[in-house]
């Protein structure tokens, strides 16, 4: 029996559909997630250590456990705690915006504490608030230095988004699934994803290439 | 008095590393710090403008307690220029933005008139036609006089240089040790660490040797580098005169 081209053009509207929501879940991971990993780096980069603990809890538990788990979690306790009722899409954003969160934390964090201490000292020498320096002076620079990183974080949370397919999230993966248990067909329907993940991640190093690029010669 | 020190002490944990220092340091007056490496001299700057936070003692510039709570520290800064051995100029930045960018922000001066003011100090320090070039480009005498352009576009009342030419090859520091003669010169207030003693002799009015977290001695240069007064100093100055 051939590869049944015939039956992935027929799902094709679905593949498509999926590969949208897939396209959206990152996005909206990526978006949030740069967020609150912003808010959440600052919280642990705060010098008193009861207000930074609470962030530094956050990132523990999100990086501490598998991302499937927090899934399960926000979708059958937390989602249905606030909404009444179950919702796979809203599940989704969640978790892989909070979890995307964690990690781009630890590389805001990291790449802000890479930046030479004298660069502060210069700036507050000149009478610089500490907020001004770490807005003119350290961020600029940290930007930079975190960009290759955080190319990598939105790479995997693009791979790591086919996991909501697990609580029927009409993402792409799952629409292989739903075409695997159709036909009982294989080989068609998770090849034909793996190759959209595969261009979907080469777009994104493409983009965050471009970006490095730009910032380099500015 | 520009500066006044007053039974200040440092300590980084355990560590003593000022005891009891008490200097002052008048309108125009050019104080020179030379001691061994890790006698405090570092410290004692960095404590001056408050890069170090003071164990106990009074800091007062031009009569203001900065270790007061209440003493708005950003605004004394501005007051402080601060030069480091390590130039420490903004990498991100072109030399004319690296200078333009706190009297902007923190002074809030039109741009335009930032830009003619740091003109005139490249000028001054010889390096007009590197406004636009990036610090990366520059040699380190070039950026350290940048970096003292820098600092001066904030139109501070006194300056602290931290050994300025330490991190220099030899050829470059001379231009870099005749800007900041000029600057004596023209009447800036002047703190600096060096271990050029022939910039002390020649434009100090005084010159302190710390040893151990103390001043040990403190002298007009002729008179120090001449006449030392005690053991310490002695054995010092025959190591680098
Ligand atoms: N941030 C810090 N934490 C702990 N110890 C420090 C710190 N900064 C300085 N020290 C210690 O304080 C002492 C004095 O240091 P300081 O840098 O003031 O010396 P210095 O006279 O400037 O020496 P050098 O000529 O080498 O620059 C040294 O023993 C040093 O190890
Ligand atoms: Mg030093």
């Amino acid at each position: 029996m051939g590869f049944r081209f015939d039956l992935i053009w027929g799902y094709g509207p679905l593949f498509l559909s999926g590969m949208m929501f897939t396209i959206g879940f990152s996005l909206a991971g990526i978006v949030f997630g740069t967020i609150l990993g912003l808010i959440v780096s600052f919280g642990k980069m705060m010098k008193n250590k009861w207000l930074s603990a609470p962030f530094v809890c956050y990132i523990g538990f999100f990086r501490g456990t598998p991302l499937f788990v927090q899934i399960l979690i926000i979708h059958f306790g937390v989602v249905p705690k606030i909404l009444g009722q179950s919702n796979a899409i809203v599940a989704g954003v969640i978790a892989l915006s909070l979890n995307e969160a964690a990690y781009i934390a630890e590389v805001f964090r990291a790449g802000i504490q890479s930046i030479d201490e004298g660069q502060t000292e210069a700036a507050r020498s000149l009478g610089m608030s500490h907020w001004q320096a770490m807005r003119y002076i350290i961020l600029p620079q940290a930007v930079k230095r975190v960009l290759p990183p955080m190319g990598n974080e939105f790479i995997s949370l693009i791979k790591d988004s086919s996991l909501i397919s697990a609580i029927a999230a009409p993402e792409m993966t799952y629409v292989a699934t739903e075409m695997n248990a159709q036909y009982t067909l294989v080989w068609e329907p998770y090849l034909t994803i793996a190759f959209i993940y595969l261009i979907l991640t080469l777009i994104m190093s493409f983009i965050v290439h471009r970006l490095e690029r730009r910032m380099a010669t500015k | 008095m520009m500066i006044q020190v007053e039974n200040l002490k440092k300590s980084f944990g355990e560590n003593e590393v000022l005891k009891n220092i008490n200097v002052s340091v008048e309108k125009q007056e050019v104080v020179v710090v030379i001691g061994p490496s890790g006698s405090g001299k570092s410290t004692l700057l960095r404590c001056i403008n408050q890069l170090e936070s003071i164990t106990s003692g009074h800091i007062l510039i031009e009569g203001a307690d900065i270790s007061d709570k209440k003493a708005n520290i950003n605004k004394i800064r501005q007051d402080v220029g601060m030069v480091f051995q390590q130039f420490n100029l903004f990498p991100h930045m072109t030399v004319l933005e690296n200078i333009i960018l706190a009297p902007m922000k923190v002074k809030k001066i039109a741009r335009d008139q930032a830009k003619e003011k740091a003109i005139e100090l490249l000028k001054k320090v010889g390096l007009e036609e590197k406004a636009d070039a990036y610090p990366d480009s520059l040699s380190g005498g070039q950026k350290q006089r940048i970096a003292i352009a820098r600092a001066l576009a904030m139109e501070p009342k006194m300056m602290l240089f931290d050994e300025p030419t330490s991190a220099l090859d030899p050829e470059m520091v001379g231009d870099v040790l005749d800007v900041m003669k000029r600057l004596a010169k023209d009447g800036m207030t002047m703190v600096v660490v060096t271990h050029e003693m022939g910039f002390a002799r020649e434009v100090g009015d005084r010159v302190i040797f710390m040893d151990g977290g103390y001043i040990v001695e403190e002298n007009e240069p002729h008179e120090l580098f001449s006449n030392p007064q005690e053991e310490r100093t002695k054995a010092f100055l025959s190591k680098v005169l």
